[in-house]
């Protein structure tokens, strides 16, 4: 069934698949008023999703070479863009971004801009262009155009550098999911999480890692879309929430300026829990300087088409033409996520402050607002917090404080929707999770099996060979990701914005100037790889510890040193140095072409 | 100019419209933010800015990677540089 045919069936397999699943959505509810428990639901979801991606997984086992990196080379166009999409939204899109929009407005959504934005320069600098070069991992591709060792081992410390860091929150995600939801304790959940992780794609390593991430969209985007649309029914406030939600944001406006934003003193907030925040930035109006908005915006784009989770989906297309259209609908299936992020944070944020609303809590009595389930349930669970600082006996604005995941976790049932629908949603969290953290285990695993051991250490090895290391790099890895995310040292969010940050410093101009400039050699290539992850990661150590920093770029938005100084050196030292052979030229002109073969053979 | 050499001075030509269009929409429409943000043209009633960057911006760059992806090709045609179907 999965051979050949499987190909041909596809939207019949995945549509008896998204049927299934919401007949399971539909069993849960009818569990509910029958009178299942919300502890119960909530484990159903997570065990039954699970168990379907372990056994895709299963399913797409494989002992070839072409299969175990690049899935065959065909996955067609519309299935690698849901594919892509689920590889890069990961727990910080779905359980953090609309949290991350609620309480800081536009200056957080330069994010929305950058994570979508990078995606017109994955097509039109870089995709295409891989995808011809018929490379398995993003390290293949540096040190065959460059050539050398030195070239190839750089662009393996750059990807593992970043990658690692993105892997550790997405680790540190499944593991928070789990702990809720499975009710253990996050120490061990973490280990949970990697397992169901592992078996997705040490078995079929791209060919698993594939088909279970075009699974996990269906259920992530399901997971989002339907709270998002029931919620804004529900409300009142439009039937299409994206285009009706116009009332809803000038109502939190006049609210803002009814309410204003109140300062807290130093002594009172340090009695709110750690990781809790308050509303203190404007909903929509323009509430971050220029350069402050473009400058973290910049730095996700150029992140987005260095990171090497991304840019390998592209190699398992069938040709270079559907690379490009692959790019197009990944962007699309992640706009459906990303536009409704913004429509959530209104809904959950006017639902809270609006008195007007039965849900609205500002303005109410202390005493009131601590006798709702909902509070109760939230507050024990350290997503939110009020104290009465003004001893008014009133809820202010500034008086209550909330966790950025409550906003996608805890708004379903703020607003009444019924159990099922949070069971739903910590499966949708577990999927988008999932799927980034298998895509960036198996890039790791990739680079660290193809180029560093079979293309420097051991070229002789057999295929058997090569995918055994493979495979046991990929449980190494997951390993070392899960003891590092059970330490709990950075918060998802932050993770991931260094992890593009790093990817930008070292791979970026690398990555483009292999393609774009005929001039640029192998000594360029490795000082700007080494030159640009070293003075990016010496500015993020300065600023962390006190450093003032320059040009206003904050820790957050290191990568604009990094690559500038990758560029420049980059440039300045392939210039100094002599210009590539003959053959190497001859091989970047066949790259610029589609037609014809690829320039690495069909195994290597 | 050789065919190849043409080839790729017009997808270089293509790249440079499309960076200039994603540009404005990414990165030169921003310095711009508040200013915009006051604008009395307001798509489907939400302020201008805030609509750019919540939907907006997004769906231009799907739309401009489509419109990409298919002048390339024609391109490509044009060339000569297509690839087989059984490639």
């Amino acid at each position: 069934m999965i051979k050949g045919k499987f190909i041909d069936n596809l939207p019949k397999v995945y549509g008896i698949y998204t049927g299934g699943f919401l007949a399971f959505i539909i069993l849960m509810a009818i569990a509910e008023s029958a009178g299942m428990s919300a502890k119960l639901i909530g484990i159903f979801f997570v065990a039954f999703t699970v168990g379907i991606y372990a056994l895709i997984g299963y399913l797409s086992r494989t002992l070839q070479l072409d299969a175990y990196y690049v899935a065959g080379r065909q996955v067609p166009t519309v299935f690698n863009g849901m594919a892509t999409a689920a590889d890069w939204m990961s727990g910080a899109s779905f359980v953090a971004m609309a949290g991350g929009i609620y309480f800081k407005g536009y200056g957080y959504m330069a994010l929305l801009v950058g994570w979508t934005g990078g995606y017109v320069l994955v097509a039109s600098l870089l995709a295409p262009y891989l995808r011809k070069f018929g490379c398995y991992t993003v390290p293949d591709f540096i040190g065959t155009r460059y050539g050398g060792n030195l070239a190839r081992v750089a662009a393996v410390i750059v990807l593992t550098v970043a990658s690692f860091t993105y892997v550790t929150a997405q680790i540190n995600a499944t593991g928070t999911i789990a702990s809720v939801a499975l009710d253990i304790p996050f120490g061990i959940a973490v280990y949970v999480g990697l397992a169901s992780i592992l078996i997705c794609s040490m078995l079929g390593g791209m060919r698993a890692v594939t088909w279970t991430q075009v699974a996990q969209y269906i259920v992530l985007i399901i997971a989002y879309l339907l709270p998002v649309f029931w919620i804004s029914n529900k409300m009142g406030a439009g039937f299409f929430p994206h285009l009706m939600l116009a009332d809803e944001v000038a109502r939190i406006a006049e609210l803002e300026g009814q309410y204003g934003f109140v300062k807290n003193s130093a002594a009172d907030l340090k009695t709110v829990p750690k990781g809790l925040a308050g509303i203190t930035k404007a909903h929509s109006s323009v509430n971050a300087t220029p350069w402050a908005f473009i400058s973290l915006a910049v730095c996700m784009m150029a992140g987005t088409a260095s990171l090497p989770h991304v840019m390998m989906r592209y190699f398992t297309t069938p040709s270079v033409k559907s690379a490009r259209r692959s790019v197009g609908w990944s962007l699309f299936f992640i706009f459906l996520l990303y536009s409704s992020a913004p429509m959530l944070a209104t809904l959950s944020k006017l639902s809270l402050i609006d008195p007007n609303l039965a849900t609205g809590i500002i303005g109410k009595s202390i005493s009131e607002v601590q006798s709702i389930d909902w509070y109760q349930n939230w507050n024990q669970a350290n997503l939110m917090f009020i104290s009465d600082f003004n001893q008014n006996g009133k809820l202010e604005l500034n008086e209550f404080f909330m966790g950025g995941k409550a906003v996608v976790l805890a708004t379903p049932e703020i607003a009444g929707l019924p159990y099922v629908i949070s069971g739903l949603v910590a499966a949708g969290g577990m999927a988008a999770a999932m799927s980034t953290a298998d895509g960036l285990v198996l890039a790791i695993a990739n680079a660290l099996s193809h180029d560093l051991y079979y293309k420097i250490i051991d070229p002789k090895a057999e295929t058997r060979k090569r995918l055994v290391v493979a495979r046991v790099l990929l449980v190494i890895i997951g390993f070392a990701g899960a003891t590092i995310a059970a330490l709990e040292i950075q918060g998802i969010l932050g993770s991931v914005i260094w992890a593009f940050d790093f990817a930008m410093s070292g791979l970026f101009f690398p990555l483009v100037l292999g393609v774009w400039w005929k001039r640029a050699n192998a000594p360029g290539a490795v000082a700007g790889m080494l030159l640009g992850l070293i003075s990016g990661t010496a500015y993020l150590i300065w600023v962390r510890n006190g450093g003032s920093g320059f040009w206003g770029i904050t820790q957050l938005t290191f990568g604009i040193v990094g690559s500038l100084v990758s560029l420049v050196s980059m440039v300045v030292v392939s210039l100094m140095t002599k210009e590539p052979d003959k053959a190497t030229q001859k091989m970047v002109d066949e790259v610029r072409i589609p037609s014809g073969r690829t320039v690495l053979g069909k195994q290597h | 100019m050789s065919k190849q050499a043409q080839h790729w001075e017009k997808t270089r030509g293509l790249l440079f419209v499309t960076l200039a269009i994603w540009f404005v929409f990414s990165i030169g429409i921003f310095f711009f933010g508040a200013e915009m943000n006051e604008s009395n043209f307001k798509p489907f009633g939400y302020p201008l800015t805030y609509w750019f960057t919540c939907q907006g911006s997004l769906g231009i760059f799907v739309i401009l990677i489509f419109w990409f992806a298919n002048r390339q090709e024609k391109i490509d045609e044009e060339f000569g540089f297509t690839e087989k179907e059984d490639d």
